[in-house]
């Protein structure tokens, strides 16, 4: 076996100190493979030993929450009637970057994973996206499309396979994510209450068994590799990223939901990250018991696989099930109906211990506990706060607005995403009533008979110049999406992207994301139910700019309140709730005109915001909206454009907006916070406005949906008049036109 | 009338069919296991979407030597009406049961929209609910939906009046535009000779219920029940 020498130390990421850790812990020196064992579970993204001194900050408990973050593989939120619900999100940054299409598929097969371990039948999938620049002729561009090609095409692969329903996300390109793509997806299933299984080793004495994909070797620790900056050698550790199977998933899926509903099972879990290792220290630890395996019993897709090599695998579409003894053969008939592969590879045991055997010989004897929970935690050096000073106006002088708003929505950020979702299969399991491409997805569940609205949300401009008030206002704008379709929040989960945590600035980027997020989740009553931090997002040019991505999810009580955002008929009053607002920091106005990422961002009210969003969603429970759409990126003008263009048949609107200076691109492009744009009847705009003065929420009628074939805006003493076919085509034709079709 | 919904292993629009099928009066439906052998006591057989034994080699070709697609076979012989949604498209052309096949779609990407369907003939068990020329918005979600036949097959089809169902535009033209995978003639649905067995691209149980934008996918379960 390898010598432990300290080279061999500091290439499996682990320092002098955790070295010495990890003798005490044995109390002698430890072989290669435990040093391996060692150095998946105590990478971050199994331990989050950097974060999970901030993560605590989160809100976790409420009145709907089953199960607590980090108690499973999911929390778990109880809908009524008995109903529950398990979703969580998770990144593949790294495969991904490496090998888009595996990297991807993996990902969602990774987090469809997560949600059957709970006991809950997967219903849908979203995901959020950040790639660089796909625009131009440099090879950096050509780069960046083959990414994003690549991971669309293997998110769709795996989910229209597996036949989860993929309705909604959101794709952002810019440059700080060139040679460092996010790939953050979000899964979300059903369950009874009583059908909430436990990743535990329960029953001393009972059997532990294997079932799933053979292990190979490819993802050998992807853990640790995905707890790395990545390089030029990256390319190099290939292996590291898995290759998926959705059929092989399907069926362990079909099976799992099976297996658990005939009461054979004591505890399950899925092996993702750290493979075999993982699920069995993990299910030892939270069941207080230990767990024997023996490697000789594993099914494998190689010969002459090491104990490293087999303990270390990330093969993917695999499940460790601890079975109520006496019941084996129930468990058996039901791998085989579902031809999957399975053995009997282990027992619980009561000392403890997380032994692995091969045949007679002891190849890892670690006390479960301290190697799955008792991680070094740290908390690194943070940089002195420094936040970017006012928006200096002279800078940017007013840009001809006429060819801003074309401009904006051609911007592959803001323009539409139909290339991408056109890909994705969004209507299996009959549950998909509001299409992508809306603010949020609404989604009926069919078994529950419950009507879900999910949006992912997260401004990386915002937080690169303020993460504090970043982080707050993307769970405030994942509100506001879920309230403008009608539906009430219920919780979220989040997805933490930041650069090296060892960098003080990176560390104070999510300290103060942290610490804002926490704080919006208080005020919008949604506790993180969990989620995934995804550290180490650098390439050769630098960090990634933070991206603390939340996924929201909410609940419409009658299907009769679902909303959408694009305007529905000629007549129509168009009602602004909220104030016009003047704040272009971080806009990205600024970012597509002027090319800046300047000033700090919209300041977040809290008492205006939910006072919007509750004024809004009463309306559409008195019957009052027929659209809602949430003022973001690009300000009003973008949202009054998306309201006339996004629908199946384009409606013009001519508006008046009020403006504080002789500058129309304030009025226009302003990105201020808590602003919804409603269309009513005509007939009703009275009552909605008189209703929204009575709650104290500042609101005017812009002007009216004409029907006609432009946008027409008079603001700063100026008119605008864009033809919607133009505004369509830029919005609608960049991407395809970008992707070569 | 009672629908067998088969389940192949990567089925994965079983569950719909056999939820939008429970919820029209008159009908009811229920699984039947790929390893099943026996279809009695079903009027109607349904092989549903999805990614049958995960598409490998090529879709529908090992589904097809499936044990319950020996009974399937003489459940069609004997006349019982028999239809394949999307992959179960694929998978009766892959035994013979319908002529002609299904390859990658002409823009190799996979593609789920909203699609308009040209009833070309009300004349069969599966359309005469809706009359000829009608236009039908029923969804796809396919990567392999372009179908294809040779010369004297596509005459062959037309001069039977197999062809059911065209991709048109949203007045009812048939145009390359609206041909959203390349199929030959615009084909999106065919029947057999003997009028009992249908193949369709489009999912007509994704268009069952108001929620989900068109309720045009009954008119075709409307027909099998009416016949």
């Amino acid at each position: 076996m390898t010598p432990i020498t300290p080279e061999v130390i500091a290439k499996h990421g682990i320092t002098p100190e955790e070295f010495q850790r990890i003798r005490e812990i044995l109390g002698r020196e430890p072989n290669f493979t435990e040093l391996g064992v060692f150095s998946v579970m105590w990478s971050e993204h199994c331990s989050y030993k950097n974060s999970k001194l901030e993560l605590k900050k989160f809100p976790t408990v409420g009145t709907r929450v089953l199960v607590k973050a980090g108690e499973e593989n999911a929390g778990v939120i109880d809908i009524g009637d008995g109903w529950a619900i398990a979703f969580k999100m998770e990144s593949h940054n790294h495969p991904s970057a490496v090998e888009p299409f595996q990297g991807a598929a993996t990902g969602v097969g990774g987090i469809i994973r997560d949600i059957f371990t709970m006991g809950a039948r997967p219903v849908f999938s979203m995901n959020s996206l950040r790639f660089g620049d796909i625009r131009g002729d440099s090879a950096e561009a050509r780069t960046n499309r083959r990414l994003f090609a690549g991971v669309v095409a293997g998110i769709s692969h795996y989910g229209n396979c597996i036949g989860i329903p993929t309705i909604g996300g959101e794709v952002y390109f810019d440059d700080s994510y060139a040679g460092n793509p996010l790939v953050n997806v979000f899964c979300l299933g059903i369950l009874r209450h009583e059908q909430i299984a436990r990743g535990a080793a329960k029953g001393i004495g009972n059997p532990v068994f294997y079932v799933g994909a053979e292990t190979g070797r490819d993802g050998l620790a992807g853990a640790a590799f995905a707890s790395r900056e990545l390089t030029e050698e990256s390319k190099e550790d290939r292996p590291a990223v898995q290759v998926g199977d959705p059929f092989r998933e399907k069926l362990l899926l079909e099976a799992c939901l099976e297996l658990l509903a005939s009461g054979c099972v004591a505890g399950i879990q899925d092996m993702g990250a750290a493979g075999l290792t993982c699920s069995t220290c993990e299910t030892a630890s939270r069941g207080g018991t230990g767990v024997e395996i023996d490697l000789n019993l594993v099914p494998k897709r190689e010969t002459g696989m090491t104990p490293y090599e087999i303990l270390l695998s990330e093969s993917q579409e695999r499940m460790l099930v601890i079975v109520n003894k006496g019941e084996e053969d129930k468990v058996r008939a039901i791998f085989e109906k579902w031809d999957l592969p399975y053995a009997e590879v282990g027992v619980v045991n009561d000392d403890g211990m997380m032994r692995v055997r091969e045949g007679d010989s002891v190849a890892v004897e670690i006390p479960a506990r301290k190697l799955a929970d008792e991680a070094p935690l740290y908390s690194r050096e943070a940089a002195a706060k420094s936040l970017p000073a006012a928006l200096d106006l002279d800078k940017f002088p007013e840009a001809d607005c006429q060819a801003a708003l074309p401009a904006i929505l051609a911007h592959p950020s803001i323009a539409s995403k139909r290339w991408v979702w056109r890909q994705y299969d969004h209507m299996v399991r009959l549950g998909a009533t509001v299409l992508p491409g809306s603010d949020a997805a609404v989604f009926i569940v069919r078994e529950a008979n419950k009507i879900l609205a999910a949006s992912t949300d997260c401004n990386a401009i915002y937080c690169r110049q303020d993460p504090r008030e970043g982080a707050k206002i993307a769970v405030a704008e994942a509100a506001r999406n879920i309230a403008c379709t009608g539906a009430v929040p219920l919780a979220v989960t989040d997805n933490l992207n930041f650069g090296n945590p060892h960098k003080p600035e990176n560390f104070l980027q999510i300290r103060e994301a942290v610490e804002g997020m926490a704080e919006a989740c208080r005020k919008f009553d949604t506790p993180v139910t969990g989620g995934n931090v995804s550290l180490y997002n650098e390439s050769p040019a630098g960090a990634i700019d933070p991206t603390p991505t939340v996924g929201m999810v909410g609940i419409v009580e009658d299907a009769a309140h679902i909303t959408t955002q694009f305007f529905k008929s000629a007549g129509d009053a168009i009602i602004l709730v909220g104030e016009p607002g003047d704040e272009l920091g971080a806009s990205h106005y600024l970012l597509a005109v002027h090319g800046a990422k300047a000033g700090p961002p919209p300041k977040l009210d809290y008492d205006k915001e939910l006072a919007v969003q509750d004024a809004v969603r009463s309306l559409i429970r008195s019957g009052l909206v027929k659209s809602a759409h949430d003022c973001a990126e690009g300000g009003l003008a973008v949202t009054l454009a998306e309201s006339c263009i996004s629908g199946d048949k384009m409606l013009g609107a001519a508006v008046k907006i009020p403006a504080g200076s002789s500058r129309a691109d304030i009025p226009l492009f302003n990105e201020s916070q808590s602003r919804i744009v409603l269309s009513v009847k005509s007939g009703d705009a009275a009552g909605v406005l008189a209703h929204l003065e009575k709650r104290g929420v500042p609101a005017s009628r812009l002007g009216e949906v004409t029907g006609g074939s432009n946008l027409e805006v008079t603001t700063a003493g100026k008119s605008f008049s864009w033809p919607l076919a133009q505004l369509h085509e830029k919005w609608d034709a960049t991407i395809p036109t970008l992707m070569g079709e | 009338m009672k629908f067998a919904v088969l389940r192949f292993p990567g089925s994965n629009c079983d569950q719909d069919c056999v939820h939008a099928l429970n919820a029209i009066p008159g009908a009811s439906a229920d699984y039947v296991w790929h390893k099943d052998t026996s279809l009695a006591g079903f009027d109607a057989v349904v092989i549903p979407g999805g990614f049958s034994y995960g598409d490998y080699l090529r879709c529908g070709a090992i589904a097809r030597f499936s044990p319950v697609m020996k009974s399937v076979k003489e459940f069609a012989a004997s006349g019982g009406p028999v239809i394949g949604i999307c992959n179960g498209f694929q998978i009766l052309c892959e035994s013979g049961l319908l002529p002609g096949a299904l390859v990658r779609n002409r823009g190799l990407h996979f593609v789920c929209k909203h699609v308009h369907l040209r009833v070309e003939s009300d004349e069969s068990r599966f359309t005469n609910a809706a009359a000829t020329g009608r236009i039908l918005n029923i969804p796809i979600a396919h990567g392999e939906g372009c179908y294809f036949a040779d010369d004297a097959t596509l005459a062959h089809l037309r001069t039977n009046g197999q062809v059911l169902l065209r991709y048109c535009d949203g007045q009812g033209k048939i145009t390359d535009d609206a041909n959203p995978n390349g199929s030959r003639e615009s084909i999106a649905g065919i029947r057999n000779e003997a009028g009992n067995v249908f193949g369709l691209m489009p999912h007509p149980e994704r268009a069952c219920d108001p929620l989900l934008g068109s309720t045009d996918g009954r008119s075709i379960f409307d027909s099998i029940l009416k016949s």
